[in-house]
């Protein structure tokens, strides 16, 4: 459904940021996209979401394909309407709106019935039971989980046909990450919505997709169905931390991953 | 006889304070949603209220229509202005958009002059001439009107703002602009809407201001008296903006009264700068603003 070809785009007018990177989304399926800071990773989401121009940067060269539309020329608000939304790195909720209105602002593009709308409203609720309490709260006042979760729910309010997270595991204790990965999971199934996420947690991310890209500088340096990715030698090492041997990385070998990137790139 | 007094100094102020939050109010929500400074905000209120006198008295338009007529006009204006003055400096330097909004505040001005003249004109008031009496204080029925106006208008914008729709898009517009965007919120629409309903609210306060004072080009000072009523409720404050105006309005008359005696006349231009001055010792930020707001 989702097709990046050879894309290549610029921050200023000077600074390189994607080298050409082509990436792949099946319908239904949940792809994970990983690399270290500073890889690319919101950049590629950015352009997909039409927001480069907004950011000072200009696709170069290559294609976006969405369900037969070339959609790297369309504004924002047509990409949302076409089925994508994303949910930005750092969660960006509106701080000074309620719960409820954060929710219900993601329904902005819609043009179906309230009663549709309203049907799409409770079934975030449905996802999100704690939120339930939480409706009148100023959103700022939420927490980092609440937060996440809320700003999902919102994404789903436009009843997308994709949805990318960007880091939705940023911040939050392990107990509530794994939490969020089992509902992501869910919605991909019981929703139909494709999945790309982006994910510093490499782990939880490639336990949950199908298929994975890795990212370095700017190039898609690696990819592959997950479970081969898991079993990569150098995935584990790198972003999975596991050693042949050894349970974790020392700083060492991460000087060592310097030179081993080389390798990759 | 003092108490009388009183009320008729708190109602006054009211009044002006009335007017000073709607143009303090039209600041505000186009720096909120645009982050630009909008200098000509007393000029569109000066704009907005000729534009009614034509209608009225050229044109003979009875007062509600060419009122109404005057307010469509305006918003159709002002959208215009975002469209064609301000959006294509979107993302220059700060002071490049604040001066290309004084100079647009110095043609609005300058085009008045031009076609209606620079002398003072009587604006035809509907209200009735006579006073109206509350506990024995005779009171101008125009400041009555102008009250209940401007209270009306921010309950109307008050429920716009947290029920509807399109106000809720506006917020979120206000408070992230690259999230709205994601949202698949109209950003640009937005921005011009922000134009719109500032003028509109110019344009009413305009057409009050005038029915109890009079026409003049240089109007738009009054303005300066919006500047710290925004200062005092915060930048980015659209409660604070009313709050503030509201503040500065009543005191500025009722220090005007009771202290010209020992301060001199003119005491009454300079309360509400004095305000602002204490105000910011305790509070940089306003009574309600935000912290990291920069000011301009
Ligand atoms: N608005 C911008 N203007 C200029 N350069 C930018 C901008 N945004 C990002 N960059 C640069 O582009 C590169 C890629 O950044 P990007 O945010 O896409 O990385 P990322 O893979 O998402 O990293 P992280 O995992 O830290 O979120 C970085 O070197 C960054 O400094
Ligand atoms: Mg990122």
């Amino acid at each position: 459904m989702l097709q990046v070809n050879n894309l290549e785009a610029v921050y200023n007018d000077i600074i390189l940021v994607l080298r050409g990177i082509s990436l792949d989304v099946p319908d239904g399926s949940i792809i994970a996209f990983l690399g270290s800071n500073g890889a690319g990773k919101s950049t590629t989401l950015t352009a997909i979401s039409g927001l480069l121009d907004y950011e000072d940067g200009e696709i170069m060269k290559g294609t976006i394909e969405f369900d037969g539309h070339a959609i790297h020329k369309m504004d924002p608000q047509e990409i949302v309407r076409l089925g994508i939304t994303q949910v930005p790195e750092g969660r960006r909720v509106f701080g000074e709106l309620t719960v409820d209105e954060n929710i219900r602002v993601g329904a902005h593009t819609r043009r179906d019935g309230k009663a549709e709308v309203e049907q799409d409203y409770n079934m975030v609720l449905g996802y999100f039971p704690v939120l339930r309490d939480r409706l009148k709260l100023q959103a700022g006042f939420c927490s980092g989980g609440e937060q996440q979760m809320m700003v999902i729910g919102r994404a789903l309010m436009a009843r997308p046909s994709l949805m990318m997270l960007d880091e939705p595991s940023l911040g939050l204790a392990p107990i509530l990450m794994s939490e969020i990965f089992e509902i992501i999971k869910r919605i991909n199934r019981e929703e139909k919505v494709s999945i790309l996420l982006v994910e510093q947690n490499a782990l939880m991310a490639l336990a949950v997709s199908e298929y994975g890209y890795i990212m370095e500088n700017g190039r898609i340096v690696l990819d592959g169905p997950s479970k081969k990715l898991m079993e990569n030698e150098d995935v584990k090492e790198f972003y999975l931390g596991i050693k042949e041997g050894e349970e974790r990385k020392s700083f060492a070998e991460v000087k060592h991953y310097k030179r081993r990137k080389r390798w990759l790139s | 006889m003092g108490f009388q007094i009183l009320i008729q100094l708190i109602i006054t102020g009211l009044a002006w304070g009335s007017i000073y939050a709607c143009i303090a109010l039209g600041f505000v929500l186009i720096f909120k949603s645009t982050d630009i400074f909008n200098f000509a905000q007393p000029e569109l209120m000066m704009f907005g209220a000729y534009i009614a006198f034509t209608l009225i008295t050229t044109l003979k338009l009875p007062f509600v229509l060419g009122f109404f007529c005057a307010l469509i006009l305006m918003v159709l204006i002002g959208s215009l202005l975002e469209m064609m003055v301000v959006r294509p400096m979107i993302g220059e330097p700060v002071l490049a958009v604040i001066m290309v909004t004084l100079g647009l505040a110095n043609v609005l001005r300058g085009l008045t002059g031009l076609f209606w003249g620079y002398e003072e004109l009587q604006f035809p008031s509907p209200f009735p001439e006579e006073p109206l009496i509350i506990f024995g204080a005779a009171i101008n029925q125009a400041e009555i009107y102008t009250i209940l106006a401007t209270a009306i208008l921010l309950v109307i914008f008050f429920l716009f703002f947290k029920y509807s729709g399109a106000g809720i898009s506006m917020r979120a517009t206000a408070e992230d602009t690259r999230t709205a965007f994601l949202m698949g919120i109209n950003v640009k629409g937005v921005f011009t809407a922000s134009w719109a309903i500032a003028s509109l609210v110019a344009t009413i306060a305009g057409v009050f201001l005038a029915s109890f004072t009079f026409l003049e080009p240089i109007m738009g000072h009054v303005g300066l008296k919006a500047l710290p009523a925004i200062i005092l409720g915060g930048l980015d404050s659209v409660h604070g903006a009313i709050i503030g105006g509201l503040i500065i309005g009543v005191t500025e008359n009722l220090a005007g009264f009771y202290l010209e005696d020992y301060l001199g006349s003119g005491i009454n231009e300079i309360t509400a700068y004095v305000i602002v001055l204490i105000v910011m010792m305790i509070r940089p930020y306003g009574l309600f603003g935000t912290k990291e707001i920069e000011r301009v």
